[in-house]
């Protein structure tokens, strides 16, 4: 279900739906710009550059998890602890605008729709949970992997419950919505299995090599540097 | 990277689409869609005059109809979904070939299916005409937010990067005696993503710290250069126009 669970096409989700979703999207999407700015510094910049082009490359992966039924992969948890939840989200807001501009991948009226669960549901809910975890694991590259790991899948699930209710409040056709959720659910969290694997990799590579570029662990750097002055 | 910075969906013709200023060219494939989008689907003649509308479009770009179908499979996987739809939808059905369709399920599919490729051709046309230079340009001078444009580019740059890093660490598995087959490159690939997204990061830095200490500040030069005449904006507006047109008559 790839281009239409994912990546909604025109004319899946009716005009005046997708148009509150595009308000909605570029309501939050300002918010981030301007949260956004502040940490867009010299590291975070060509970051947040790779950070995209990494996402872009693995929402190539599609998949196939039933017959006619295939998914693709989000990263939006990958960009929240790499870049931070604001410039996280405008990473894969960037790529979903390109691949609708430039490789005709999702539809150009539905960039609100696709925005909206890709990029701001995706990305919070992964946010919330990592900085959540982040609170009792250890932060270390184990512990930060483990993190990626969980929050990928919740935030995929999530993800994939946006399209859900966007397609019960303004959906073109009239499938029964027990069955698109519960088919949705199903296939995401295999989905989000494969793309925890993914992150959670790259994030403790990371961590481990640099661990000055990870985001989700500068605000507990302080107190370490601290300590050891004190001692 | 070196080789004029175009992607995949550039065809290089020196036509009269291809030199509209790009911000024109966006906007109006976004008011096209967006018209194709509102039309009632059971308008079936507004449909056909939009598919004639954007050939016109390809001959005048001169974009050969047979680039653009290859192309336009992308969305093949949804076509998958609408010919579900027919079979599991509800409602009145119809018999068809001894199979059982729902009469609704069939016009959700065509609706799908008509609104997607029209709006995925016209998203081709504008992305063969257009270099990937001059679309984050156009959106730049759209007043799109320079963070954006700024990861945009980035972006778009460092997928080289990955590739080629990708490339060589393959290469250099290759020339130390592994040979992996089917599954097993997997296994390889995965382990080593942590190291290929650090090696491009690194690559990376260095690209945009030369960048940063020849002048760059989150724009690309000569975004004021050019503004676009108001007979751009009159000859890119007859795309809209029009589709409006069809869809009012139709």
């Amino acid at each position: 279900m790839d281009a239409q669970a994912m990546h909604i096409a025109n004319g899946i989700v009716n005009g005046p739906v997708s148009a509150i979703f595009v308000v909605f999207a570029v309501a939050v999407l300002a918010v981030c710009v301007r949260r956004a700015r502040a940490d867009l510094d010299d590291r975070l910049a060509p970051m947040a550059g790779l950070v995209s082009a990494f996402i872009f490359a693995v929402q190539m992966l599609n998949f196939q998890v039933l017959p006619g039924v295939s998914g693709h992969l989000l990263g939006g948890t990958l960009a929240v602890i790499l870049v931070g939840p604001w410039v996280g989200a405008l990473c894969v807001s960037t790529v979903l605008i390109v691949q609708c501009l430039l490789f005709a991948d999702g539809g150009l009226t539905a960039i609100g729709l696709n925005i909206t669960n890709m990029a701001l549901l995706g990305t919070a809910a992964g946010y919330l949970l990592v900085a959540g975890l982040l609170r009792v694991l250890p932060k270390n590259p184990g512990g930060l992997g483990v993190t990626a790991f969980a929050a990928s899948v919740v935030s995929v699930v999530v993800a994939s419950q946006g399209f859900v209710l966007e397609y019960a409040l303004g959906g073109t056709t009239d499938l029964s919505l027990p069955w698109i959720s519960g088919t949705m659910a199903g296939v995401h969290v295999l989905i989000g299995i494969g793309e925890g694997l993914i992150a959670a990799t790259t994030v403790a590579t990371v961590a481990r090599v640099r661990p000055d570029l990870v985001y989700a662990l500068r605000k507990f750097r302080k107190p370490v540097v601290l300590e050891e002055v004190a001692a | 990277m070196g080789a004029g910075h175009t992607h995949a969906l550039y065809l290089d013709r020196g036509g009269r689409v291809h030199r509209l200023a790009p911000e024109v060219k966006i906007v109006a494939v976004l008011l096209f869609t967006i018209v194709v989008v509102v039309t009632p689907p059971a308008e079936f003649p507004a449909f056909a005059g939009y598919l004639v509308l954007l050939a016109g479009v390809a001959a005048v770009a001169r974009v050969p109809a047979l680039w653009l179908l290859k192309r336009a499979t992308i969305e093949l996987p949804f076509v998958l979904l609408a010919v579900a739809l027919p079979v599991f939808g509800h409602g009145e059905r119809i018999d068809w070939l001894g199979l059982s369709l729902s009469v609704e399920g069939l016009h959700g599919a065509w609706n799908i299916l008509a609104k997607g490729t029209l709006g995925v051709l016209a998203s081709l046309l504008l992305a063969a005409t257009t270099t990937m230079r001059d679309l984050i340009l156009g959106l730049d001078r759209l007043r799109v937010p320079a963070v954006f444009t700024q990861i945009a580019t980035f972006m778009l740059r460092y997928i080289d990067v990955l590739a080629d890093d990708a490339r060589r660490m393959r290469i250099a598995r290759l020339s130390r005696g592994y040979d992996p087959r089917f599954l097993w490159q997997v296994k390889a690939f995965a382990v080593g993503v942590g190291s290929l997204f650090l090696r491009s990061y690194e690559r990376g830095e260095r690209v945009y710290l030369a960048m940063v200490s020849r002048g760059y500040t989150g724009r690309l030069p000569h975004a004021e250069s050019r503004k676009p005449a108001t007979r751009e904006w009159a000859l890119a507006a007859t795309l809209p126009l029009i589709s409006l047109g069809i869809a009012v008559l139709a």
